[in-house]
């Protein structure tokens, strides 16, 4: 199961309180009516399904309700960084940049907080 | 090839078993094939074993990332059945099943099919119209499908629990009594011994690195970890990772792969006679030759490559499947593993042509695909030889997604399949 952080709740939760959104920063064409068939199986079907890096949309369904993005690696599973809805697509780097903060930081799980190390 | 028969079983057995042959080749790769088929699963041995017997094309290479069937072949839970709503879908599915009925005979290899029966419970209203519904266009369509009370199905599955009190009651089922199991293992071995005896090379430890295409946009070879090999056609079976490999094409394919879990109890003593599925708990589960309970989990909900999944997706299962059979509780669960699967919107496979000239493609089967291996691979087979699809598969195209006539399988069953 995964630990995601919701960048709303400020917080890292089970996975079982988030829904999965599919891919991130994709936004639907302002005149859907006059798009060709092509464009609209472009926006409505194809996705980039990458293995390694990849953007998408999750949702705080069980918390705050909220949308957010994240960057996660398809092959670890492991989350990069996630933000907030309104925000750009990150650069790689930053992506980076959020990941190797994140190895210094104690994630609460049970190991750590009841488990042996206490 | 020497011939499996109880005749060399007599034969080896007076001189100590060492007359066995290897039961397939590993040869250098040429440099150049008439086709490639990317992805050595039962689809894709299956259609190089389909393309030499039936369209008389022999010059074929079978590259495999891995090892042979280790994909999503050697990772299902074998259940095999065709009672499916849409024509589409009952085309190529029973195809499949009637291709299976003989298969251990055609590749001369015992498959080990098994027609124990497939049951699907009900367990409110809706399943209840909805399996009638899809009783009633299979009977039409002449595919065995048929409606079991409560009672009827304790009879073919006595450790049911039928309880009106129960977690999960249960308000009939139905059940196709030509469904059933086979050994995935010996499905990959037999297409490959049986292709590799008609000349095909099966090419493991070889990844597929790029697809390399001429002035025209035509396919002209694969570059591979074992360096470039050309070919005119190519055929892209890959599983869960087809986008991977279309991407090198610069095709992309409406898939999402997902993790998919199975499991494997503790051998128990001949107990369980059939496939007993429940779409709305979700669990699925029969039982293996060795006494082993094999039981389904379902897909985890994000996109992955992990080949694991997670915890909460098999305790889910297993909670029902304790309330369905409670005798099962105290039962201990041996092994569990994940496999990759490309999913569709429509939840139906993709099979046909592509935009690329001599690219050809075969995936979206998502978590069904194990049933549908010998038809697949036969209508694959025809698609690469002749160039267009047959007509029992002309439906899967790529391009309806463009056009909008899905099959949507994915509204009929509501579930994973």
């Amino acid at each position: 199961m995964l630990l995601i952080h919701c960048p709303y709740c400020e917080e890292d939760r089970s996975e079982l309180e988030f829904r999965w959104g599919g891919e991130a920063h994709i936004a639907r064409p302002e005149n859907i009516a006059a798009i060709s068939d092509e464009e609209f199986t472009e926006f409505f079907f194809l996705r980039n399904n990458e293995k390694g890096l990849t953007y998408e949309r999750w949702r705080h369904i069980h918390g705050c309700g909220r949308f957010f993005n994240a960057a996660r690696d398809t092959v670890s599973d492991k989350f990069l960084l996630t933000y907030k809805a309104d925000l750009p697509k990150q650069p790689i780097a930053a992506v980076e940049e959020a990941l190797a903060a994140a190895q210094d930081k104690v994630v609460e799980t049970w190991e750590q907080t009841e488990g042996d190390a206490r | 090839m020497r011939k499996y028969s109880v005749f060399a079983i007599a034969r080896e057995a007076m001189r100590a078993h060492k007359g066995w042959e290897q039961q397939w080749t590993s040869p250098e790769p040429r440099s150049s094939y008439d086709v490639i088929i990317v992805g050595a699963g039962g689809h894709g041995l299956g259609a190089a074993y389909y393309l030499a017997k039936e369209h008389g094309i022999t010059n074929i290479a079978v590259i495999e990332k891995g090892w042979l069937g280790g994909g999503n072949t050697g990772r299902n839970t074998t259940i095999i059945r065709s009672n499916y709503l849409y024509e589409e879908s009952m085309d190529i599915y029973e195809h499949s099943l009637k291709l299976w009925e003989g298969l251990s005979q055609d590749l001369n290899y015992n498959v080990m099919y098994s027609p124990r029966g497939v049951m699907m419970l009900s367990h409110n209203t809706h399943d209840m119209q909805s399996f009638k519904r899809h009783i009633n266009a299979n009977r039409l369509y002449g595919i065995d499908n048929e409606w079991l009370t409560p009672e009827q199905a304790k009879a073919f599955v006595p450790v049911l629990d039928i309880a009106k009190t129960a977690r999960y009651p249960i308000n009939g089922a139905a059940l196709q009594r030509r469904g059933g199991t086979a050994r995935h293992d010996a499905v990959a071995w037999g297409y490959a011994r049986a292709a590799s005896d008609r000349g095909v090379h099966i090419i493991q430890n070889c990844e597929v690195t790029g697809i390399r295409r001429g002035p025209n946009g035509e396919v002209q070879g694969v570059e591979t970890s074992k360096g470039f090999i050309g070919a005119k056609k190519i055929g892209v079976s890959a599983a869960g990772h087809s986008s991977v490999v279309m991407e090198m094409a610069g095709v992309r394919v409406p898939l999402h792969s997902n993790p998919l879990q199975a499991l494997v109890s503790e051998p128990l003593k001949p107990i369980f006679p059939c496939v007993v599925m429940s779409n709305t708990v979700h669990a699925y589960i029969s039982q293996s030759d060795k006494g082993e309970l094999v039981i389904g989990a379902g897909t985890d909900q994000y996109n992955s490559y992990s080949q694991t999944g997670g915890l909460q997706i098999i305790t889910h299962t297993l909670d029902a499947i304790c309330e369905l059979f409670p005798i099962f509780r105290r039962v201990k669960m041996m092994r569990q593993w994940g496999g990759i699967t490309d999913n569709t919107p429509d939840r139906s496979p993709i099979q046909g042509v592509t935009p690329v000239p001599g690219l050809f493609v075969n995936c979206g089967w998502g978590t069904g695909g194990f049933k549908a291996t010998p038809g697949s691979a036969n209508l694959f087979a025809h698609l690469i030889a002749k160039g267009e699809p047959h007509k029992l598969a002309a439906g899967l195209n790529l391009d309806r997604f463009r056009t909008g006539r899905l099959i949507d399988e994915a509204a009929a069953a509501a579930v994973a399949h």
